[in-house]
């Protein structure tokens, strides 16, 4: 008999809330972005509302990992996977809360259309982020080393197109001052993709640590 | 002196090298190698039977004191062997004293308790002893407890004060190393973390190895965690790294509760 069952039970539960925390964070960017470049306030809307159940299962499974360390004190791979639970669960309700922050940016914006080079830039960027939180959860799933580091090579190309939207968008207000509102909240959303890229890349250290019990720094 | 000045940071205290001991024919440690540091608190941990306490208890050769023991390998302390033939065994228990898992006071007062050891050494002027006596309880933070009752049966004592009474009498004698079998293990809650704290305080003075069955105590108290299973030394370190990141999948398997 397995003294640590009901806990070994507990902990693949939290595992599985992690991960379907992860696909409400992931179809959040996707549908954020999506009603941004569509300019689709109802949809921006819709992805403002949804932040609420994302926070209440943030709340759920970090009160599940708390009374885990209250309860069962867990110790060397446990205790790496309730507290790298934790962290993981924190930077997706910051993913989450950057979802809302693009929706209420296509709130703002009053254009009937979108520049057309820039929501180029900004579905690519959100296909990137939207990959690495795919890739950094099989790699959580799987327990694969690698395949969280391969997932935190992806921010550079993140911050890359990073630079060259901020090019664009400085470039299209010196050209057309009336772009001014449209493009300053492109710059927001552009900056919280990247932001969300910074985040998915914790999640992946996170990963790492909780496979080798070793600390790396991937950006 | 200040014992803390014989004691230089991250020296060894005790080098345990290759050792052997028999019940018998039960072999019940294999080949252990292990060195103590000076002012650290080494944990000794394990299931029931895998040679903890009997290793414990070879660091002041208590197992002489069962027939049929056999004890091979060095242990030495401050260099010197002491298993070696013109060792004086009483005067390596008084540098290496021990703590025993239920507390032992005489049946006499708690000033005799504390005095029982220097005197039996020689000691008989009345205000030295009394300083020692004094000074012992301090250390072992019994005194502001017990000062009004110096003179009173020490089975008055609650068990949490008699097991510090038992370190203060240890404290005595001016030991170097302390051992210590689950000192805590027959005590409530707060007596238990009074005792580990009286621990953290000692350690300045004293090199301490602890034996616990609580992996908790284990983690709280000590700074360095050595694993047994079988006899065997399977895996020691720094305790953080024990037990957030074990090398050795037994290890990993025991702390975190998986079997023993």
């Amino acid at each position: 008999m397995n003294p640590r069952s009901s806990f070994d039970k507990a902990l693949i539960e939290i595992q599985e809330d992690i991960f379907q925390l992860a696909n409400l964070v992931e179809q959040a960017i996707y549908n954020a972005v999506q009603s941004l470049i569509k300019l689709d306030p109802a949809g921006a809307a819709q992805v403002i509302m949804c932040d609420e159940e994302i926070d209440e299962l943030y709340a759920k499974i970090e009160s599940k990992c708390i009374k885990l360390i209250a309860t069962q004190q867990p110790m060397a791979r446990d205790l790496r996977m309730v507290v790298t639970g934790i962290k993981i669960l924190l930077s997706l309700e910051r993913i989450g809360d950057h979802a809302v922050d693009i929706a209420q940016a296509t709130m703002c914006i009053r254009e009937s259309e979108l520049n057309r080079k820039s929501s180029e830039y900004l579905t690519k960027m959100s296909r990137l982020v939207q990959q690495m939180i795919k890739d950094g959860f099989e790699a959580y799933r799987e327990r694969d080393v690698q395949k969280a580091q391969e997932m935190c090579t992806l921010d550079d190309e993140v911050d890359h197109i990073f630079t060259k939207i901020f090019q664009l968008l400085i470039d299209n207000i010196l050209a057309d001052p009336k772009s001014i509102v449209q493009s300053s909240y492109l710059l927001y959303v552009s900056r919280y993709l990247e932001r969300i890229a910074d985040h998915a890349t914790d999640i992946g250290e996170a990963i790492i640590y909780l496979i080798t019990g070793e600390r790396k720094k991937l950006n | 002196m200040d014992k803390s000045e014989l004691n230089e940071p991250n020296k060894n205290k005790i080098l345990v090298k290759k050792l052997n001991l028999f019940y018998k024919d039960y072999q019940a440690l294999k080949s252990v190698n292990l060195d103590i540091k000076a002012n650290k608190i080494t944990a000794l941990i394990g299931p029931s039977g895998c040679g903890k306490s009997t290793f414990l208890r070879t660091l002041n050769r208590m197992n002489d004191l069962i027939e049929g023991v056999k004890v091979e390998g060095t242990i030495l302390l401050e260099g010197e062997n002491i298993y070696g033939p013109e060792v004086d065994v009483a005067n390596l228990r008084k540098q290496v004293g021990m703590v025993f898992q239920r507390p032992n006071p005489f049946p006499m007062s708690v000033y005799d308790n504390v005095a029982y050891g220097p005197k039996i050494h020689g000691l008989k002027n009345k205000r030295q002893l009394d300083e020692i006596i004094e000074k012992s309880l301090r250390l072992a933070v019994l005194w502001e407890e017990v000062n009004d009752r110096l003179f009173k049966s020490a089975l008055g004592l609650s068990g949490g004060q008699q097991q510090r009474l038992c370190i203060a009498r240890l404290l005595a004698v001016e030991p170097e190393v302390l051992l210590m079998d689950e000192p805590s293990s027959a005590l409530d809650p707060i007596s238990t973390l009074k005792i580990e704290e009286l621990i953290q305080v000692l350690k300045k003075d004293y090199t301490i190895v602890i034996v616990t069955h609580n992996m908790q105590q284990a983690a709280r108290v000590s700074d360095v965690t050595a694993f047994f299973l079988n006899g065997e030394l399977i895996e020691h370190g720094a305790t953080e790294e024990i037990f957030t990141r074990p090398k050795d999948q037994r290890t990993e398997d025991y702390i975190s509760g998986r079997f023993g």
